[in-house]
């Protein structure tokens, strides 16, 4: 059950996307959330859409795969949904007892599921396509003049590799430690929040426990291996921009333009 | 009163392009009181197996049934199920969790809606079961060794009183003397309770000395299911697979190529050291 | 001097109560003196708690001695200044496959010591290409550690200590948590490493079988060097091993009853075959 988050999950193949310097993907990543909340009109969701789909598919991960992805904020998205059709002010389209639903409700849910599923599946590319060690490379090499202001670029950039890399780990475990509970005659689905949220307490204290181990060990090990902060580290995969990257950095800005163009000047 | 497994598949990731088969068309029959050693290495399918026992896993296809009742009917009490078919999972880490040993072992009882009395009471009898003396009770589970913390997680299993214990890899990381007193508990208790114990393990040579028969299983399959001496027979296909027989009994087979009259089936070194002083002495 | 050598080195540490008093005072080593010739296969052998992963967190420098000293390639490991040194001479293999990989594809984290050393990227890869080929890895270079076996990832844990080219390589018991399969293949790497690289090994382990392999073989007890020897002289004393918690392999085990019974066999068999032999087939 916990396997279906593929949200920051690295999907193995050769493809152009997989290719692309990490900064880049970042780069493409912020301008197409950006552009998601520029647009607000059919046409341009479908340059996004259009968009998506031609990097999706350019990268080689299967659809489906992206889509077991979502699974994991249906939830969310129905929230999102059910606020903004019950609670538009404006034109009534229909009404159940007291709950009316407006033209402004539909347009606004509508949109918000379709940023939503768009935001998710945009950031999943990247992570889909881009090892967590390639992401935080690109996010420190990005953020790298900040070191100049005293921010711990490189720790910050290695800490969440290493949370990623831990991320399908401690899932399992979660798996493994809620199967070993409910052999145990434990109960995570019935009862009220209250006794839903005591019911954690069985899961949570492992798997904690797990955690910091994990961390101590991960910690020793690095350490046995002459990790000592960036100062003194080369790069196996150093970061250089090829002539592809520069010709996706185009494309990108190329597209936030024509989507500033549709949003907000011609319509 | 038994445990039947009838025709009983189970893919993972099904209708996926990552689709597996964890088990293909297994069919057993487990009556009461036996102890069975399940034997694969890592990835044959064992561990899915004994998860399909207590209804943790659904099969894609077949059926299982406890006592006559197919376990995954809609109004089956799994709960109920799971108190009389018993799982210990490999690493008591995972289940450990309360501030001391005694409310850990309670946990299950009281799950099952006990009175604090009974719960108690089976607790303490638990305990006394796997050989943990009352000076722990009130200690942190976490400050246990590796054997004891393996006994604790036991004992959490028995308090609530199945009648089919599962011990999923329970020697794995404890020492060569650790592993021996936890597989000696584990026979006695078998012995004081008569309930069905399946111990599933990487190493033959574990188990050969306590089970009255050895499932084998090699790539979501059983491959062997008979008396250990049986098994053994298959000495050289065992090794095909990547599974060896004991030591003992590669020693037999070479006495008896080299023209010394030994029993080839014998398992355990006190029967190989005698047949070997009489096939030597009346020579 | 050897590559590793060990001066009556002691580790205490200091219990504490939940309130942070202090309960009492652990000497988890107790006056150890070792010297580990470089190029040899040396295990050290003990159940849990009896000293040997504290030993061997002392040669890769993560602990120091409380008393004696520890030298690695001629460096006293309590020097500050030669911390990087010794650690990079040094490499260290934990028990836990899943709490030493860094790196999310099996390059990427053989990669990860080379370039903490400060080695030129184009080497990096070259030691990475040499490294994983050197324990039979080198097909899985573009692989997730997720997917590999637990014996795999070991052979990817034990090709990035290679990738730093250690003299010596210290495996704390690197197959506790595999199955057979498993302990064999990476059991099968160390060796090719000693015999081929001519890498110092230090193998941990509680399981007998592994160490038929090593030159020499020292067994804790209580923090102290209980046992030391060749396989055979330690196989020899079976009462001894018993009674330090560990058990011999079913075909020494089987000699050594016979023997008991009168037959007249030599001590410490170790293979089917010596008995055979020695039994005048």
């Amino acid at each position: 059950m916990l396997r279906d988050i593929t949200l920051g999950q690295y999907y193995q193949t050769d493809s152009v996307i997989h290719r692309l310097d990490p900064r880049v993907k970042l780069v493409a990543t912020l301008i197409f959330i950006i552009s998601l909340f520029l647009v607000d009109n059919f046409i341009g969701y479908a340059v996004a859409a259009l968009f998506l789909f031609m990097v999706i598919k350019l990268s080689k991960v299967p659809f489906k795969f992206m889509v077991r992805g979502m699974k994991a904020i249906v939830f969310l998205l129905l929230i999102a949904v059910v606020f903004n059709l019950f609670f538009t002010p404006g034109e009534v389209v229909f009404s159940v007892w007291k709950i009316k639903v407006t033209k402004e409700g539909i347009y606004l849910a509508a949109f918000m599921a379709i940023r939503l599923v768009f935001l998710i599946m945009g950031s999943s590319v990247m992570t889909l396509t881009t090892t967590p060690n390639q992401l935080t490379d690109g996010l420190e090499k990005l953020l790298s003049p900040l070191k100049k202001v005293k921010v711990p670029v490189h720790e910050i950039s290695m800490m969440m590799s290493i949370a990623l890399r831990f991320i399908p780990i401690l899932l399992e475990e979660t798996d493994k430690i809620m199967k070993a509970q409910i052999a145990r005659g434990a109960d995570f689905e019935s009862g009220n929040l209250i006794k839903k949220a005591k019911s954690l307490v069985p899961l949570l204290v492992p798997l904690f426990i797990s955690a910091f181990r994990r961390a101590n060990d991960l910690a020793t090990a690095m350490e046995a291996r002459c990790y000592r902060g960036g100062d003194f580290r080369t790069k196996m995969k150093p970061l250089i921009y090829q002539k592809r990257d520069r010709l996706a950095y185009l494309v990108c800005w190329g597209y936030l333009l024509l989507c500033i163009v549709i949003g907000k000047i011609l319509f | 009163m038994s445990i039947i497994l009838d025709h009983v598949n189970h893919i993972y990731e099904e209708d996926t392009a990552m689709a597996f088969p964890a088990l293909t068309d297994i069919n057993l029959v487990i009556p009461d009181g036996q102890f069975i050693g399940l034997i694969g290495h890592t990835g044959s399918g064992k561990s899915t197996l004994v998860q399909h026992l207590n209804g943790l896993l659904k099969p894609t296809s077949g059926a299982i049934y406890y006592n006559g009742a197919d376990i995954n009917d809609e109004d089956y009490n799994k709960k109920e199920l799971r108190s009389k078919v018993g799982l210990v999972f490999q690493y008591p880490e995972h289940q450990l969790f309360e501030i001391d040993v005694f409310s850990d072992v309670c946990f299950g009882p009281k799950n099952l809606g006990l009175s604090k009395k009974e719960v108690e009471l089976r607790a303490y009898a638990a305990l006394k079961q796997v050989g943990i003396e009352d000076e722990y009770f009130y200690q942190s589970p976490f400050d246990l060794s590796g054997g004891q913390k393996r006994r604790v997680a036991i004992a959490g299993v028995l308090a609530m009183k199945p009648e089919v214990l599962i011990l999923d890899e329970p020697t794995a990381g404890l020492d060569p003397k650790g592993r021996d007193e936890i597989l000696d508990q584990i026979a006695k208790l078998r012995e004081e309770t008569g309930m069905t114990v399946i111990l599933v393990s990487h190493s033959m040579e574990d188990v050969a000395k306590y089970v009255d028969r050895i499932i084998v299983m090699n790539k979501s399959r059983i491959l062997y299911d008979d008396e250990p001496r049986e098994v053994f027979k298959h000495y050289k296909e065992l090794e095909e697979v990547g599974l060896a027989a004991p030591q003992i009994t590669y020693i037999m087979q070479a006495l008896k190529q080299k023209g010394l009259s030994v029993d080839t089936d014998i398992t355990t070194i006190d029967e190989a050291k005698n047949a070997i002083l009489s096939a030597i002495r009346s020579k | 001097m050897g590559i590793i050598k060990t001066d009556n080195l002691v580790f205490e540490y200091i219990r504490r109560d939940e309130e942070g008093n202090v309960e009492g005072i652990t000497r988890a080593v107790d006056e150890v003196t070792l010297d580990i010739k470089q190029g040899d296969f040396v295990a050290i052998l003990g159940h849990n708690g009896s000293g040997k992963s504290t030993l061997a967190k002392h040669i890769n420098a993560i602990l120091y001695p409380t008393e004696g000293t520890v030298w690695v390639d001629g460096m006293d490991t309590s020097d500050e200044d030669k911390l990087w040194d010794i650690r990079q001479s040094a490499g260290m293999v934990f028990q836990n496959p899943d709490n030493q990989i860094i790196g999310q594809i099996v390059e990427e984290d053989v990669g990860f010591g080379p370039e903490n050393l400060g080695v030129p990227t184009k080497e990096i890869w070259e030691r990475m290409e040499e490294s994983l080929k050197a324990v039979g890895m080198y097909e899985f270079r573009k692989h997730s550690p997720n997917k590999l076996s637990g014996g795999q990832k070991q052979r990817v844990s034990i090709a990035g200590v290679i990738a730093m080219h250690p003299k010596c390589i210290v495996l704390d018991e690197p197959t506790a948590m595999l199955d057979p399969n498993g302990r064999k293949e990476v059991i099968r790497a160390v060796r090719a490493l000693n015999d081929v690289e001519n890498i110092t090994v230090v193998l941990i382990t509680h399981y007998m079988e592994e160490i038929i392999y090593a030159n020499k073989v020292f067994v804790m007890d209580g923090g102290k060097v209980a046992m030391e020897g060749t396989p055979r002289e330690i196989f020899s004393q079976v009462e001894k091993l018993k009674s330090l918690r560990l058990d011999v392999p079913q075909v020494t085990l089987l000699a050594h009853e016979l023997k008991k019974s009168g037959l007249p066999l030599p001590d410490g068999i170790l293979t089917k075959e010596e008995l055979v032999t020695a039994l005048g087939l």
